[in-house]
């Protein structure tokens, strides 16, 4: 039996601590057995516990990721499941879900099953595979929805996120068979006419000037009105990946007025930064989808406040080396922010 | 614009943000007597004996590479060409890889040319050498922001309070976004002209930012009553006629090309007027025959003034014609 003890923490717990304040807050100790919080008085505890003093600390949930790049299979250079699950757990996370744009893909049950296990093995956080939408992210078939249901991973979330599933039909078809399973789909919303594999930050003044490829925020907008729309056709559940534009919080908001079953997540990055980072030509600001203006920040922030967007998590994509070798505009995109969550997180 | 905020000349030039009117003016002076080199029977001054200067262009090129290497070479500068093709960057090593590899063996000065934006501000930050931008991406073009100025001042005169139109495919325009930075630290006014999809995006608050005209219609602006006294018309590069930026070449050529019919009314409502082109061009898609070879047209002078601007860049970057403006230029 393994005991710890945490003296005199400033508890959050019940809201979500961005619209706490001190007052909704209370120092208490608590006791953990064998994992289990068991009480909330130190008298209490097995006199082995191992005690921290946490006086001037807080003590909060575990975090939720629902959206990560994990990188293994295929690109272990760059990350592990196991490194980012070490990055995880130092960020406070304790459950991370793990995109399904690897290679191979994770669009099979086996593969769904290897990232679980390959999860477990590190044990430091759960890890819960994200399964493809379509098969090989081609965007044209479904790949095999329902035994990845059915495996030990129990995969209910599904998205070709890094592409987004752009086929009207597929994207209605997949919304309607995950139904059978109560399952999700988490859109990477991009328009590929509007915005190609090119554009690189946002379309505006800045990227005018810098003589830059951008993506028009129209580009985000019109495919999250298209998925509410097939949403409510559907009954389907949609979930909207990292919102960075005033115009799709504005579709959202609507699409939740009508009862549309829809969910939205925004990044710290978009909460926390906007184009004029860019004018440095610095690559670790290039993320997908760019970083926008201030209205736009301000537009999700206003969002998450009144419960739009229930969600916040990072995109994670560490890169190391290579990739920071390359011209910006042609360098793929991605931030780290799991190590650096809360220093960039506006409250 | 004021000598509160003047600068000393920058270690690199890879963008016309890096000076200021003062400085520009040193480098277009200099490049005067650069000219006079030109014109000598014999080439050839000691001044950048022991450096060497290399061209990496990873895109095609003809004016700029050669009369940077003709610019080195008459100054007695080591110059090597180096291209995409012909470098280990065919081979996939990276951009930083290259540059700190040529870096190593201890040259002076890269000038650069790159497909990517900004490419050039990242070498400046991962070599020891001087980097020149000779054009990134769709984002600057310094050198030849400078050379059209001296040409154009060379006709014109000074250009403070001059009105010089720019027209053409704008947004992919490298050559656009360092001229309205040289000629706005100049003083001149500028009208930009083209389609609503060959805009930069953002050029309304941009425009008002920073204090130029935006227009669509060029023969309105032609013949509005405010005087041109220069009409830079860019390229429309092929790859942009089949991109649907516009239906077809020849509505392009109705509506925004220096035909022969506005060349004539060009020259008749404002005498004076001078004609540039940065090449290659297409004749008869944005400028026409006429107007290329016609007596407005500097085409050739931009070329020939190219070598002369680029000896001045390359003399004040490498050989410290900061020691020169200190002692003219800091009041």
């Amino acid at each position: 039996m393994s005991s710890v003890v945490v003296n005199d923490a400033t508890v959050y717990a019940g809201q979500p601590a961005s619209r706490g304040d001190s007052r909704d807050a209370v120092a208490r100790d608590v006791v953990v057995v064998d994992g289990v919080i068991t009480d909330l008085r130190a008298s209490d505890a097995p006199g082995d516990a191992h005690v921290i003093d946490a006086n001037g600390l807080v003590l909060l949930p575990g975090f939720v990721d629902l959206h990560t790049h994990l990188r293994e299979p295929g690109r272990e250079d760059a990350e592990t499941i196991c490194s980012g699950s070490q990055a995880a757990a130092v960020g406070g996370y304790t459950a991370i879900l793990a995109m399904a744009n690897t290679t191979p893909v994770t669009d099979t049950a086996e593969a769904a099953e290897r990232i679980l296990d390959l999860g477990r093995a590190c044990g430091l956080v759960d890890v819960q595979p994200i399964g493809a939408v379509t098969r090989g992210l081609a965007g044209e078939q479904l790949a095999e929805l329902g035994l990845m249901q059915r495996s030990r991973a129990r995969v209910k979330v599904f998205s070709d996120d890094g592409h987004c599933v752009d086929d009207s039909r597929v994207m209605r078809r997949a919304l309607e068979y995950v139904r059978s399973f109560g399952g999700v789909i988490s859109q990477h919303s991009q328009d590929a006419a509007l915005a190609g594999s090119g554009a690189c930050c946002h379309e505006g003044e800045i990227s005018g000037r810098l003589g830059l490829p951008g993506w028009p925020a129209a580009a985000e907008s019109v495919i999250i009105a298209r998925d509410v729309q097939l949403a409510r056709h559907t009954g389907g559940r949609v979930h909207v990946a990292h919102v960075s534009t005033a115009e799709g919080v504005e579709v959202i908001r609507w699409a939740k007025a009508q009862g549309i079953a829809v969910t939205a997540e925004v990044t710290p990055h978009h909460l926390a930064l906007t184009t004029e980072a860019l004018t440095a030509y610095d690559p670790v600001f290039k993320v997908n989808p760019p970083l926008r203006p201030s209205e736009d920040v301000e537009a999700v922030r206003a969002a998450l406040r009144d419960g739009t967007m229930t969600r916040s998590r990072p995109t994670m994509l560490l890169m190391r080396g290579t990739t920071r070798n390359t011209p910006s505009s042609t360098r793929r995109s991605g931030c780290s922010v799991w190590r650096r969550r809360w220093p960039s997180w506006p409250t | 614009m004021s000598a509160a905020t003047a600068k000393s000349m920058p270690k690199h030039l890879l963008s016309v943000s890096d000076l200021d009117a003062d400085l520009i003016r040193t480098l277009l002076d200099t490049a005067a007597q650069m000219q006079d080199v030109q014109r000598r029977e014999v080439k050839k001054i000691p001044t950048l004996r022991g450096r060497t200067v290399i061209n990496l262009f990873f895109e095609d090129s003809t004016r700029t590479r050669s009369s940077f290497e003709i610019a080195g070479k008459w100054m007695s500068a080591d110059t090597i060409n180096i291209t995409g093709k012909g470098s280990s960057a065919s081979k996939g090593e990276s951009l930083r890889d290259t540059v700190r590899t040529i870096d190593a063996m201890g040259v002076d000065a890269l000038v650069i040319r790159h497909s990517a934006s900004g490419a050039c501000h990242q070498v400046a930050g991962w070599i020891d050498a001087h980097v020149i931008n000779a054009g990134d991406g769709t984002h600057e073009h310094p050198t030849q922001a400078l050379l059209d100025a001296y040409t154009m001042q060379q006709r014109i005169g000074d250009l403070a309070g001059k009105h010089v139109v720019i027209v053409g495919d704008l947004t992919h325009s490298r050559v656009f976004r360092s001229n309205l930075l040289s000629l706005r630290m100049l003083g001149a006014r500028i009208t930009i002209v083209a389609p609503v999809t060959l805009m930069p995006s953002g050029i309304r608050s941009w425009a008002e930012r920073d204090g130029f005209t935006v227009a669509h219609d060029l023969d309105a602006v032609l013949r509005d009553g405010d005087r041109v006294d220069a009409l830079m018309m860019l390229r429309v590069q092929k790859e942009r006629m089949t991109g649907g930026f516009f239906p077809t070449p020849r509505e392009y050529t109705v509506g925004y090309g220096l035909t022969r019919p506005r060349l004539d009314r060009l020259t008749a409502d404002h005498p004076g007027v001078v004609i540039c082109h940065p090449g290659p061009m297409n004749r008869g898609l944005e400028i026409s025959a006429d107007a290329a070879d016609s007596a407005e047209s500097l085409i050739l002078d931009q070329v020939s003034a190219g070598v002369a601007v680029r000896m001045s860049v390359l003399y004040h970057l490498l050989a410290g014609g900061d020691a020169e403006r200190g002692e003219g230029g800091a009041a």
